[in-house]
């Protein structure tokens, strides 16, 4: 397209002295466009040729990490076994998200896999995930448009409030759940693995797809999430955002504490 | 009164360490208390310590000096809780401004405050008077010369205004006042609800063709929309609209999930009320009324984060464990023409915990 733009003062300068034709101007205005069109077109097959080439290698790679590293629990053609679901469907989202998160490969049998350092590169984590991705249909790694942090956080936060606050907490401390399992924490968890979980529900948390809450509302969320992160606890000293049993505890201890301190004070005798 | 004011007495003036009413000379009508012949003996006081602020000046001086200091810092603290207050303004929109003005004008007014009470505290224990002392109590029962006195005032009274001579006067002033809280009771009845609020507990908003609808935008759910390990949070059509949706909304709120079909355990009468696999439950826990929305997709367990009641969402939301005695009611549900998640119906069952005429 620049070079279209270069063309057109170069075609009103003729019109100026009026020696060439005026079809000239137009004739150089087309030639600009196809000579621009064609390389983009050239540019873009071989781009797409490198891509198609690169993907390819991605999912070899993608495919030997999987079967070193899953294919025990997962099964060899993703199809799962006694130990582990089959992951056809689950889309690249899902597996990005639980590698990238040290969630899997899993370290133990328990009630709940737990945030852990991640045992892959970024690139591998990529090719692991575009591999799965590429067995069966499933959400896909979402696109940066919404994890820039540039929505509205007051919607986001009523959507949270509504959708994510009753296991998260309002604040985004996380909470208990049944039988061992909880809802983690979200401070400072990355805009991509928040809106992975969304869209993939890991383990136990429901699947939130676009028609429940659509890609910009996710944004809003993610928005909001941000704010929370950046923005200090206005009421000061938050105590892990848990509501009465810290704040209780906390009381408990240090302002009975006091009363009970400056009661003995107040009646013991003089020395 | 005068008569039995002992005032203070020193631990070593003889009255000392009795009981009230045995040594003291008081006659058995004047107070209420009752004196065991076999009580033990009081052993008075132990022996006076001096303080050490007594027994040496230098530490008399010291202890001046700290009451003297608390004093200046309560000054300080308002002065620096005044000086805080302007410093650091309350700026509309920066939340992060109020913590600081909130923190620093409490430590101000804390400090001013503290500093007045401690050092009057400290001033007293150290500095004044110190020795031990019994403040006797006295007899309630006033002189007879001061109870004649009274019954006089009383018969003087009546016989001035009449009132115990003109009848017709002090009987219709005593219907007046019998009357008078009259209307305060018919104010306070006013209160309660016109008529019996049985029915509004016993219905929703939800009947027959009322759309799905996601909370809170109000947009319509289509039953492709809900994939497998969905919730959806649901509030009927319509009720952004009404002037009272957080009334309906209170009782209306339902949680939409869906699970596959064979997992679910459906009741005889309940074949046709989820679509699907596609369930709609209450949200309102029938324990105390807590919304229940921790839903576990894999265990398909709704938690309710009051008092952990836990419900088995393949089971027609029964009771697994915790304080809640019945399941969630279910909303019958089907679609429309166009795909649309409608209502069959109301809840079968009044939903929320329960109330005086509800008992199971």
């Amino acid at each position: 397209m620049r070079k279209s733009t270069d063309i057109s003062p170069l075609a009103r300068k003729p019109r100026k002295t009026g020696r060439r034709s005026p079809l000239a101007s137009i004739a150089l205005i087309l030639i600009g466009l196809v000579a621009t069109g064609g390389a983009y077109a050239l540019f873009s097959t071989t781009a797409s040729a490198s891509t198609t080439a690169a993907n390819q290698q991605l999912l070899t790679e993608g495919s030997k990490l999987f079967q070193a590293n899953c294919a025990t629990c997962h099964g060899m053609n993703l199809e799962g076994t006694q130990q582990a679901p089959s992951l056809l469907g689950v889309g690249a989202a899902s597996v990005q998200f639980q590698v990238s998160t040290g969630r899997m490969p899993a370290a133990a049998s328990g009630p709940q896999e737990e945030e852990k350092p991640s045992q892959f590169t970024d690139q591998q984590t990529l090719a692991l995930a575009e591999f799965v991705g590429s067995k069966a249909v499933g959400p896909g790694i979402p696109s940066k448009q919404y994890l820039g942090g540039t929505g509205n956080a007051a919607k986001g936060a009523e959507l949270f409030r509504i959708n994510c606050a009753m296991c998260h907490n309002v604040a985004g401390a996380g909470g208990a759940l049944t039988e061992g399992k909880y809802a983690p924490s979200l401070s400072g968890v990355s805009a991509l693995h928040a809106y992975e979980a969304m869209i993939t529900g890991p383990q136990n948390m429901p699947v939130f797809n676009d028609a429940n809450i659509t890609p910009s509302q996710k944004a809003d969320i993610i928005t909001y999430l941000k704010y929370l992160d950046k923005n200090p606890s206005p009421g000061g000293l938050d105590l892990g955002n848990l509501g009465p049993v810290s704040e209780g505890l906390f009381l408990w201890i240090f302002g009975l504490g006091a009363i009970v301190g400056v009661t003995i004070w107040l009646t013991a005798k003089a020395n | 009164m005068a008569q039995h004011d002992d005032g203070v007495t020193t631990p070593d003036s003889g009255a000392a360490g009795s009981p009230v009413g045995s040594t003291v000379a008081l006659s058995s009508e004047s107070g209420t208390g009752v004196v065991p012949l076999d009580s033990v003996e009081n052993p008075g006081f132990p022996p006076h310590n001096p303080r050490q602020t007594n027994l040496d000046p230098k530490k008399d001086k010291n202890a001046e000096r700290q009451v003297t200091f608390l004093f200046f810092l309560s000054i300080i603290g308002s002065v620096f809780a005044l000086a805080a207050y302007m410093v650091f303004p309350i700026v509309p929109g920066d939340f992060g401004s109020i913590r600081e003005n909130n923190l620093f004008l409490g430590l101000g007014i804390t400090l001013g405050l503290l500093g007045i009470g401690l050092g009057a505290v400290h001033w007293a224990k150290q500095l004044m008077r110190e020795d031990e002392s019994v403040e006797y109590r006295h007899g309630t029962r006033g002189t007879e010369e001061t109870r004649a006195k009274a019954v006089e005032v009383f018969e003087l009274g009546d016989q001035e205004s009449g009132f115990g001579r003109r009848t017709l006067i002090r009987n219709s002033l005593i219907g007046a006042l019998v009357l008078t809280p009259v209307p305060a009771v018919a104010l306070f009845r006013g209160l309660a609800p016109d008529t019996d609020p049985t029915a509004l507990l016993n219905h929703t908003m939800w009947k027959k063709g009322v759309k799905l609808t996601h909370d809170p935008t109000g947009v319509p759910i289509k039953a492709s929309d809900v994939t497998l390990g969905s919730a959806f949070h649901v509030i009927p059509e319509g009720l952004n609209q009404r002037s009272d949706a957080l009334e309906q909304k209170a009782k209306a709120a339902v949680l939409l999930m869906r699970l596959q079909p064979e997992d679910l355990h459906v009741t005889k009468g309940r074949e046709t009320w989820n679509y699907e696999g596609i369930i709609a439950y209450s949200q309102i826990c029938t324990h105390v009324g807590c919304p229940v929305a921790l839903y576990e997709q894999q265990t398909h367990h709704l938690l309710c984060p009051c008092h952990q009641s836990q419900f088995d969402m393949t089971h027609e939301a029964r009771v697994i464990f915790g304080p809640a005695r019945r399941p969630l009611p279910q909303l019958p549900i089907t679609i429309d023409s166009e795909g649309y998640l409608i209502a069959r119906s109301d809840f079968h069952e009044p939903v929320g915990p329960d109330y005086w005429e509800r008992h199971v």
